[in-house]
């Protein structure tokens, strides 16, 4: 077909894609969406309790394993000499990135008017919320003496010393703080006229008063939604730069160093995209468990899952022509420790590791190319837990290989992880699912005003 | 105490045209209480503009002169730190925690902006109390205007709102 007879096809409108014909009603949206919290008996909830079960069992290993670290010290650890940053700093970066990645897609798709975010954005900044807390844990249990972790702040103090202030970890702390308590505001905000509707669709007088506390008294008068809604576009406008400066921070983390492999200006921006990347990957997991759940099948589509699963096939082909581009600079900047870094991520102690991660984070996206696939629920959510255990090696990557291979030889020595490593790492999901489903249960999972706008304008 | 006429409507479309009726009869709009921001009836209502994002630059930008105040005074005035010649005003490096907590502060005066423009909190109010005012929140539209003093224009406006589909009227005072 001709692009002519392409776009001489009538298209149709924007929610006829977004929303299915069942869910297209101002009342259907919200009987939808506030189903879970107010007409529990429809479900069964046993789904949710053996999550919540498992994810608890998890969180508990993890509340365990920070003790242990807390009360022995990091080298419970598989840490050593060489490798002294190990699955603490990897999982770090990788639950930042998905951190970053909600207020990302939440700011990013309103500016560029992409009426599809209404279904998605609130449990994508949910995310960002449950991420970058987690995020921030690794750091200071990473620490030697976290008990000092507060020197990373400019008080004043008996011995008259300050904060590093050119020391990408001192950035990276205000980036963070900042970051969190941001996306607690920007959620919070766009929360407001959905716990209004909470408030007045409620039965019981308990439940009136605790939405109706934190409705604040919205009324939806047209003065409250015009300063909503200034306020709401320009946060997503502080918000873009605000994501893009904190993760391209953790990509200085490691790019101000001297260290073969990390000194590199592409890790900003490389950082940036798979930030991008996992946080789409980990948003569509969410919208699956989300949909299914709550039998939300009316409100976040197949066609979600399709222009979600090719904007995870853009990202991934820029993650691979980032990681050929630092190939490329590697043999092409001539280097000995480059070159003999690059040959030992082909080849070395980690290589099945490099190869998998290859194939998670380039190879097996492409099946995105097909419609067919990208069509597919089942194929989507496979492919972006692939992707998001392809971007937890490279992260892992990142940090073994340049400390495993740096300039000396003699101190070439591989991380083994410990028992303690692995129940840090897995406990931390178990605690961001836990966190995740106590949010479902008490806050509508999909952003209710913005829905009803959707549907409302196909409706006219 | 403000005598309102509060016309209510279950579709939009209705609804803002409605709004445009009473506007060009004259009629004074003083709100309207919708579940989604209708900005077809935002324009015809005579609203104060908003000054969040004065506001916030206003708020942003002083965070930020402060923290990178902060930084001179620590690192130039209070504690100068000699290493390798390198200069004590390293302002690049020096960028990055005025420009995160500059848009932490505007983030925080938005709002604070944002809940002294709207009124709120305000946990209680008169139109709570009003029937079916509920479904302004939920899926229905409602047009409030002053209450015309003479009665034929009470009329006239009562008529003027059912016949453009209003699903209930109501008069009430605030």
């Amino acid at each position: 077909m001709s692009i002519a007879a392409i776009h001489s096809q009538p298209m149709p409108p924007e929610a006829e894609r977004w929303t299915l014909p069942h869910a297209r009603s101002l009342d259907a949206v919200n009987a939808l969406v506030t189903a879970p919290l107010y007409e529990r008996g429809l479900w069964s909830w046993k789904a949710w309790w053996i999550a919540a079960a498992v994810s608890g069992a998890m969180t508990l290993g993890f509340l365990i394993a920070v003790y242990v670290v807390l009360t022995r010290g990091v080298g419970v650890w598989g840490l050593n000499t060489s490798s002294v940053w190990g699955f603490a700093i990897a999982d770090y970066v990788w639950w930042i990135g998905i951190g970053n990645a909600g207020t990302l897609i939440s700011s990013m798709l309103l500016l560029m008017r992409q009426k599809w975010r209404a279904s998605t954005n609130r449990f994508a900044e949910a995310m960002t919320l449950f991420a970058a807390t987690i995020a921030g844990i690794f750091p200071i249990i990473h620490l030697g003496r976290p008990m000092y972790f507060y020197w990373l702040t400019p008080y004043p103090n008996t011995m008259t010393v300050w904060p590093q202030w050119r020391s990408a970890l001192i950035w990276d702390f205000w980036a963070i703080l900042s970051y969190i308590l941001f996306s607690i505001i920007f959620w919070y905000v766009g929360l407001i006229p959905d716990l209004a509707t909470m408030r007045d669709r409620a039965r019981s007088k308990f439940a009136a008063t605790i939405y109706g506390a934190f409705a604040l008294g919205w009324r939806g008068s047209a003065r409250h939604w015009q300063a909503y809604e200034t306020l709401h576009l320009a946060l997503a406008c502080l918000g873009v730069p605000l994501v893009v400066s904190l993760h391209s921070v953790v990509g200085m983390d490691f790019a101000a160093s001297l260290m073969p492999g990390w000194q590199e200006t592409i890790f900003p921006p490389y950082f940036v995209v798979g930030a991008m990347y996992s946080g789409f990957a980990m948003v569509v997991c969410l919208a699956a468990m989300v949909r299914w759940g709550f039998r939300l099948q009316g409100l976040i589509t197949v066609a979600h899952f399709d222009v979600m699963a090719k904007v995870m096939l853009m990202a991934s082909i820029v993650m691979g022509l980032s990681y050929a581009t630092e190939w490329f600079n590697a043999w092409y900047g001539g280097d000995r420790p480059d070159r003999s870094l690059l040959a030992f991520e082909f080849t070395g102690g980690y290589a099945p590791m490099f190869w998998a991660l290859l194939f998670c984070n380039v190879i097996a996206p492409q099946a995105f190319w097909l419609a067919a696939v990208r069509r597919s629920v089942v194929a989507v959510v496979a492919i972006s837990v692939i992707i998001n255990i392809g971007m937890w090696l490279e992260r892992i990557l990142i940090v073994w290989n340049t400390l495993s291979h740096g300039y000396l030889p003699s101190m070439w020595r591989l991380f083994l992880p410990t028992m303690w490593d692995w129940i840090t790492t897995v406990g931390s999901l178990g605690l961001f699912v836990l966190m995740f489903l106590i949010f479902v249960r008490l806050v509508p999972a999909v952003s209710m005003h913005e829905v009803r706008k959707l549907v409302d304008e196909e409706g006219s | 105490m403000a005598a309102l006429l509060l016309a209510q409507f279950a579709e939009s479309t209705r609804f803002v045209e409605a709004a445009r009726r009473a506007k060009s009869a004259d009629y004074r709009l003083v709100d309207a209480y919708t579940p989604f921001p209708v900005e077809a009836v935002h324009e015809l209502l005579d609203q104060r503009r908003s000054h969040i994002r004065v506001a916030m630059f206003i708020g942003g930008v002083a965070m930020a002169a402060a923290a990178y105040g902060l930084e001179y005074f620590s690192a130039v005035i209070n504690y100068p730190y000699n290493s390798g010649g390198r200069p004590l005003d390293a302002w690049p490096a020096f960028m990055l925690v005025p420009f995160a907590t500059g848009i932490l502060m505007a983030a925080i005066v938005g709002f604070a902006t944002f809940l002294f423009e709207c009124g709120l909190p305000r946990l209680h109010d008169a139109l709570f109390a009003v029937e079916g005012f509920e479904h302004a929140s939920q899926d229905q539209f409602i047009l409030a205007l002053e209450r015309p003093r003479q009665d034929d224009e009470l009329h006239r406006a009562l008529d003027l709102f059912r016949g453009a589909g209003a699903v209930a009227i109501r008069e009430v005072d605030t």
